[in-house]
């Protein structure tokens, strides 16, 4: 499909002064596209431009569509001199090769310089015409949906899914080649910039054949990521998974075919750079370990496939008779992996633990033409890997499933965790949808689809290592784990009790500085010690707040010179189908000292207060009575001991657990206790890093999203593994308490999908060679939690709005506090909840009318300016338009309050910024926050000009930050990515439905336990 | 360990509109959070000193950054770098332009130049207001003046469209602009008493009645530059014709005896007025005719306290005798038969009664 490409520029403004003589600006603009180069006239003397030039017309191959994106190159024209560049614009014309998504693309561009940042505006028009051309060898994949939402897109729907689609570039990076020593910084950085666009397009480009090969139309839950391997060179690398989608409009579900292995196209890498793997070393270790995250599912009785339902107790046979369906479907695939995190309803059958491989490997510039997929080597060796460990908790798929890195010089770390997982085998085969409806409720039928997915996967007694099994709270009927961690969001038809919040495990590690072999050596082997540790202080952090599951969790362990940093993070609940959890008992280390005796009773009164406090903090209240009815098969499961829950694995750790459990480790587990204790609490205030937080469905349309970044150095004197941990505990309570002060004119709210990242930067970057940086960043959303989902927000309605949470949360789990009573029926619940949804619309309809001046809310500006300003741009001779629209931001895959018409594409953006002068742009924190300021602006820009008015599933995956202030300078490398949405705002009768379910759901599922 | 970097950048841009003010008062990072902490912030979301400084450091860079587009605000609404909602937008531009007016009062008439800028520093110690603050204050005046010195139009609405300030703001700004333009005498010893706001209203007076658009009607004043800056000179000129009031001793007594027939018994200082009448008249016909000099056009405030406001608060008049005096005074020029200038009479006296009246502290 070859296809036209048409540009025209209208107009600039806001340009900068390039002629000091004047002070004024002789404009041109460079179009360029592949090889062909167009220019507009120059518009002399003005900082307001107006080309409207001709339509420049690129006719040009699909493979080039999808790889160039569109420069566009603004000038000043210099009459004697060379003409200064003022900025660039790059344009990815991706969203424009789908004929569903945007037809053009026209808006007010920032026009950006590597050096100077944002300098004026340029107002671009684009078009694609493409012709048909149904060549069968093409190599182009134009048509190929890509979204970054890790979960089905709002607006469509999955007619199959069908796998892991993987793929990676590699490239040598222009920063390193020698051309730079001669080149300027600007030349170096765009050469950068426009590479890895170029590869970005490419691997979208081969990621999208593969998806056709499969026939498969779309890819969900694209994740991209660069590893910045330094002198070793570039590699772009993303992973998805590939489902063809139909829109819910159309009706057409496209035949697809049996799943293929993601084959392995070899790559035209025209730049060689290989490495050869000096260290292979994978942990049995770690996989072992992960059983600790152990919480599978357990395909309780099904009626499978509607082959007759034999529902009854005798899970066994049918077990395994699904189990041999489901596998001969997905053991086509060499992988079977989803990048997703939230599924269709019945997708998810049973939730196994988390499971989670890493790899230590040297990076090596050898160039060896005759090898060129190590990474992929790499990569397949690590997801085998993954695939054992699932095979092991008796699944066969692994979902919500994510790769990372991190490099320190030549040491790179790879790793890849997801949720081992049992799927429902109908999503996996041909034309399975149009039967979805009607099986889908005999399902439901047979297993309640609140409790359904916490049932152990394996079989009890068999199983993979030895766990705590009661029957579920729920259903009676099938055994559950005590406590479940996975990486996937909470199931929507999940029951839970109270609400949820985040749980962090932080620890840092020091290790001697040490080259090659020797340092990767010794990293693989505090690997698994790390990881226990994490796992450790994660299971009492949960244990303190009483909850019994963890979601979202992600771990990171990033490599530094003489340190490791690993951290955590995961959404804890309590889910009602689940046995409460223990609690947490300190264990003397000599039991005769009096004195310490003491401490540790005290310390052990502290534990119990705290445990007691989050329960009301939290408000889990479960059912008490339950207890007998079930009776407990293992007696003392009230109590797990301390250490207990990691003990028993497998030889390996038991060893390793012994030796932990006695002497030193006690200290330092006694230390992170205390630790959580003291965890910083903020009233009106919850933070959650999955999607939605649990235990909260009253969201209102205000959102804001934010980026923080931090940096410390370290002195050299803290380096003891304990003195680091505390620094780094504190760093990021700190950041917590920073972020809840921020936002504090907005409780109450919500901080959703926070995502932390940590990063040790080379020390060689800074010039002291004792110190060190330590780079937190956090990409984060935040919600005002009001029960009105009405537009605007003020004073008064907020604190109404307080109050009213204040009083539903009770009389949410009024069934629960009441178990005696029978039954209470779903009908008097939702009738008590549209009645106070009645009341409260009627509330906040006077308290609107009254209000005169509302706050910050981003709606109130949508609409037009004020009559003040209007008439003054109708008499003003500038050439400005409308004001600038609003573009929302959100790392969530929806917007509360909204519908999402249509997607427009995928927003992937590479920009790199330095600066020279760092003093005189405010310091590092200065430079940092205009380029942050401007990436967001630049990403708003291309929605705008798409016509969206939103970025959903928003994540900024790279932000490397470098300085040398001796030298006043300073670089910053960000990389963003989203999905450009088109949303609409639900009236509020819309609104409520989601509500109500929601409300529903959480009264059925107290009420199962009734 | 130190912080060396601490960021936080919104989709929406957060501002604290009460930081804002701390940072427009010109205080360092770390009075500002000293006022913050002495405010209460702390038993907020109990904040520690440390949370209390990275916000304030963050607000304050936002606001560095936004300055340079509050320096136009009509850029503010289509830039795209931040996204502030429009009434945040509104309320950082009224309160950038916001000045103090006892700084204000300072710098009335005073040439907006570098030299003057100079002397900032006399101008903060004298006034308590930090230099930073000052200096805002100053730009913003000279921002202004440089913009609608060259433009048509009038001048308070030509004000609000480039800087989208509310009418206050605009008429505030007119005054200064206009003072600054004619140069003003305002800093000697005897007006000292005057505070800004009086100045502000006599610069209104002026620009309503004296200036060449003040006679738009008449004129197509879109064609007329600088018709709110300029006193009409056509006008001024005119004045000298008002002489025959003072000239003409038989007008003069006729005058005298209206005034005082209107008077008698009105006011207690009937007698003093009396003997005074003909100095004063004297004064005010002089202080008319002479406006065509520039020198005293810029001397206009000076001589009405010399001339008239002094001699009559010397006497204990209270303002509203002054208020029946100018009335009558301006009234009974219509009675002699003689005179012919009753339109520029009018015009004359309307606008030095007001100013008389507000400058008159008793």
């Amino acid at each position: 499909m070859p296809g036209k490409l048409k540009a025209k520029i209208v107009a600039g403004r806001h340009l900068p002064v390039m002629d000091r003589a004047s002070d004024l600006t002789d404009a041109f603009v460079e179009v360029k596209f592949g090889n062909t180069t167009f220019k507009t006239d120059v518009f002399p003397k003005s900082l307001n431009p107006q080309w409207n030039s001709e339509w420049f017309k690129f006719e040009v191959d699909d493979e080039d569509l999808q790889d160039e994106p569109l420069q566009i190159t603004v000038l000043d024209h210099d009459t004697y001199s060379a003409n200064d560049a003022i900025g660039k614009v790059y344009i990815d014309i991706d969203p424009l090769l789908c004929s569903e998504a945007a037809t053009r693309i026209c808006g007010w561009f920032p026009i950006y310089d590597t050096i100077h940042g944002i300098r004026g505006e340029i107002n671009v028009l684009v078009k694609v015409d493409l012709f048909n051309d149904l060549n069968s060898f093409r190599q182009s994949s134009c048509g190929v949906k890509f979204f970054c939402t890790t979960s089905i897109p709002r607006c469509y729907r999955a007619a199959l899914v069908h796998g892991f689609v993987e793929e990676l570039v590699v490239n040598e990076d222009p920063e390193y080649q020698w051309i730079d020593r001669i080149r300027t910084p600007r030349a170096s950085n765009e050469a950068r910039q426009r590479l890895i666009s170029l590869m970005s397009g490419e691997l979208q480009r081969k990621i999208g054949l593969k998806v056709l090969e499969m026939g498969g139309n779309a890819v969900v839950g694209y994740l991209q990521c660069f590893d910045l391997e330094g002198e070793s060179g570039l590699v772009v690398r993303a992973i998805g998974t590939a489902s063809p989608n139909t829109n819910t409009h159309s009706n057409t579900a496209p035949a697809s075919n049996a799943c293929n292995s993601p084959s392995k196209d070899s790559k035209e890498a025209t730049w060689a750079m290989f490495k050869q793997p000096v260290l292979d070393i994978s942990f049995p270790l770690i996989g072992v370990l992960n059983n600790q995250f152990r919480h599978f599912l357990f395909l309780s009785v099904l009626s499978g496939m509607g082959s007759g339902g034999s529902a009854g107790k005798e899970a066994g046979p049918l077990k395994t008779l699904l189990r041999q369906h489901t596998q001969s479907a997905l053991e086509q695939r060499e992988f079977p992996f989803f990048t997703l995190t939230c599924f269709p309803p019945g997708f998810l059958v049973h939730v196994g633990g988390v499971v989670s491989a890493r790899s230590v490997k040297l990076l090596d510039r050898i160039h060896n033409p005759d090898e060129p997929e190590t990474r992929d080597a790499w990569w397949e060796e690590i997801r085998q890997e993954i695939k054992s460990h699932a095979k092991a908790l008796g699944c066969h798929a692994v979902v919500g499933y994510s790769e990372s890195t991190s490099i320190c010089e030549e040491v790179c770390i790879l790793s890849a965790s997801g949720t081992a997982a049992m799927l429902n085998p109908r999503f996996m085969r041909e034309g399975c949808l149009d039967a979805g409806g009607s099986d889908h409720r005999l399902f439901e039928d047979a297993s309640p689809p609140s409790c359904g997915f916490c049932h152990i996967p394996y079989d009890e007694f068999n199983m993979p290592f030895p766990a705590q099994l009661t029957y579920c709270y729920r259903c009676r009927r099938q055994k559950v784990p005590d406590v479940l961690f996975t990486t996937i969001d909470l199931p929507a038809e999940a029951a839970v009790t109270g609400k949820g919040c985040l749980i962090q495990a932080r620890l840092c590690r020091t290790k001697k500085k040490a080259q090659g072999e020797v340092n990767a050596t010794a990293i693989s082997n505090l690997l698994p010690f790390m990881e226990y540790e994490l796992h450790t202080q994660l299971m009492n952090k949960l244990k303190l707040r009483s909850m019994n599951a963890l979601f979202g969790l992600r771990i990171q362990i990033s490599v530094g010179e003489n340190m490791l940093l690993g951290l955590a993070s995961a959404t804890g609940v309590y889910l009602s189908a689940l046995p409460a959890p223990g609690g947490i008992q300190v264990a003397g280390k000599t039991p005769s000292d009096l004195n310490y005796d003491q401490h540790i009773a005290t310390m052990q009164k502290r534990i119990n207060d705290t445990i007691t406090k989050n329960k009301e903090l939290y408000n889990i209240h479960p059912p008490e009575s339950t207890e007998e009815l079930v009776g407990s098969p293992i007696p003392d499961r009230q109590r797990s001991r301390l250490f207990r829950s990691t003990s028993e694995s497998s030889d390996e750790l038991l060893e390793l657990d012994l030796s932990h459990g006695k002497k030193d480790a006690f200290v330092l587990e006694r230390g992170s206790v205390t630790m959580s204790i003291n965890m910083f609490v903020s009233s009106g205030f919850y933070s959650c890093n999955t999607e939605v937080m649990p235990g909260i469905y009253n969201w209102t349309s205000g959102l804001q999203m934010f980026t923080s970044v931090r940096v410390y150095r370290l002195s050299n004197a803290n380096l003891t593994n304990q003195g680091l941990n505390k620094i780094f505990t504190e760093l990021c309570e700190n950041l917590l308490k920073s972020l809840y002060f921020k936002l504090r004119s907005m409780i109450p709210c919500c901080l959703c999908h926070v995502n932390f990242t940590v990063a040790v930067p080379e020390e060689e970057l800074i010039q002291m060679g004792a110190v060190r940086l330590n780079c937190v960043c956090v990409c984060g959303c935040v919600f005002v939690c009001l029960f009105v989902s009405g537009s605007g927000e003020n004073e008064d309605q907020l604190q109404f709005s307080m109050e009213l949470c204040a009083d539903s949360t009770p009389s949410n789990n009024q069934p629960t506090s009441k178990p005696s009573a029978p039954s209470v029926d779903y009908g008097s619940f939702a009738d008590r909840c549209s009645t106070w949804l009645e009341l409260l619309r009627l509330k906040a309809h006077t308290i609107r009318r009254g209000s005169v001046k509302t706050i910050s809310s981003a709606e109130r500006c949508s609409p037009l300016p004020e009559g003040r300003s209007r008439s003054l741009r109708s008499t003003r001779s500038m050439p400005c338009g409308a004001p600038v629209a609003v573009v929302k931001m959100t790392p969530l895959s929806f917007l509360p309050g909204t519908r999402i018409v249509k997607y427009l594409g995928i927003i992937n953006m590479f920009f790199i910024r330095e600066t020279t002068s760092l003093r005189e742009e405010g310091g590092v924190s200065g430079f940092l926050h205009c380029f942050i300021a401007e990436v967001f602006a630049m990403v708003r820009a291309h929605v705008a000009a798409l016509g969206g008015n939103a970025v959903v599933s928003y994540s900024m995956k790279e932000c490397v930050f470098m300085e040398n202030p001796n030298k006043n300078q300073a670089q910053c490398l960000i990389n963003v990515s989203g999905d450009a949405v088109i949303f609409v705002r639900e009236s509020e009768q819309e609104a409520t439905p989601p509500l109500m379910s929601s409300g529903q759901i959480s009264s059925t599922g107290a009420d199962g336990t009734t | 360990m130190s912080m060396v970097l601490d960021v936080f950048v919104g989709n929406t841009t957060i501002m604290d509109m009460d930081i804002y003010q701390l940072w427009l008062d010109g205080l360092t990072v770390r009075e500002a959070v000293k006022a913050r902490m002495d405010q209460g912030a702390l038993l907020e979301c109990e904040a520690n000193a440390e949370v209390l400084m990275s916000d304030t450091m963050d607000q304050f860079r936002t606001f560095q950054l936004c300055e340079r587009l509050l320096h136009s605000p009509t850029k503010l609404a289509n830039q795209l770098l931040f996204q502030i909602p429009s009434q945040h937008q509104r309320m950082l531009i009224e309160k950038y332009y916001e000045f103090d007016s006892v700084f204000a009062r300072e710098v009335l008439g005073k040439k907006l130049s570098k030299g003057t800028k100079k002397d900032l520093d006399d101008i903060s110690s004298k006034t308590g207001i930090t230099l930073k603050s000052c200096r805002r204050q100053f730009d913003n005046f000279k921002r202004v003046f440089k913009v609608v010195e060259d433009l048509k139009g009038p001048l308070v609405e030509n004000i609000q469209h480039h800087f989208l300030l509310t009418d206050t703001q605009a008429r505030d700004y007119a005054a200064i602009v206009f003072f600054a333009n004619s140069r003003f005498e305002t800093g000697k010893r005897k007006l000292q008493y005057l505070s800004f706001q009086d100045f502000a209203y006599c610069a209104s007076q002026l620009i309503q009645y004296w200036t060449t658009g003040a006679v738009g009607e008449l004129h197509l004043y879109s064609m007329v530059e600088d018709m709110d800056v300029d006193l009409e000179k056509e006008f001024l000129h005119e004045l000298k014709d008002l002489k025959v009031l003072v000239n003409d001793k038989n007008m003069l007594d006729q005058h005298k005896v209206l005034v005082c027939a209107a008077l008698r018994g009105k006011i207690k200082v009937y007698r003093l007025m009396e003997a005074n009448f003909k100095n004063l008249s004297r004064a005010l016909i002089n202080l008319a005719s002479k406006l065509t000099h520039t020198k005293d056009v810029r001397d206009l405030f000076i001589d009405l306290v010399e001339k008239v406001i002094e001699p009559c608060r010397c006497d204990r008049w209270t303002l509203g005798e002054v208020t029946l005096f100018l009335t009558q005074y301006t009234n009974a020029a219509h009675g002699l038969g003689t005179f012919s200038r009753q339109v520029v009479w009018d015009r004359y006296m309307g606008v030095i009664r007001s100013c008389i009246l507000r400058m008159y502290h008793e």
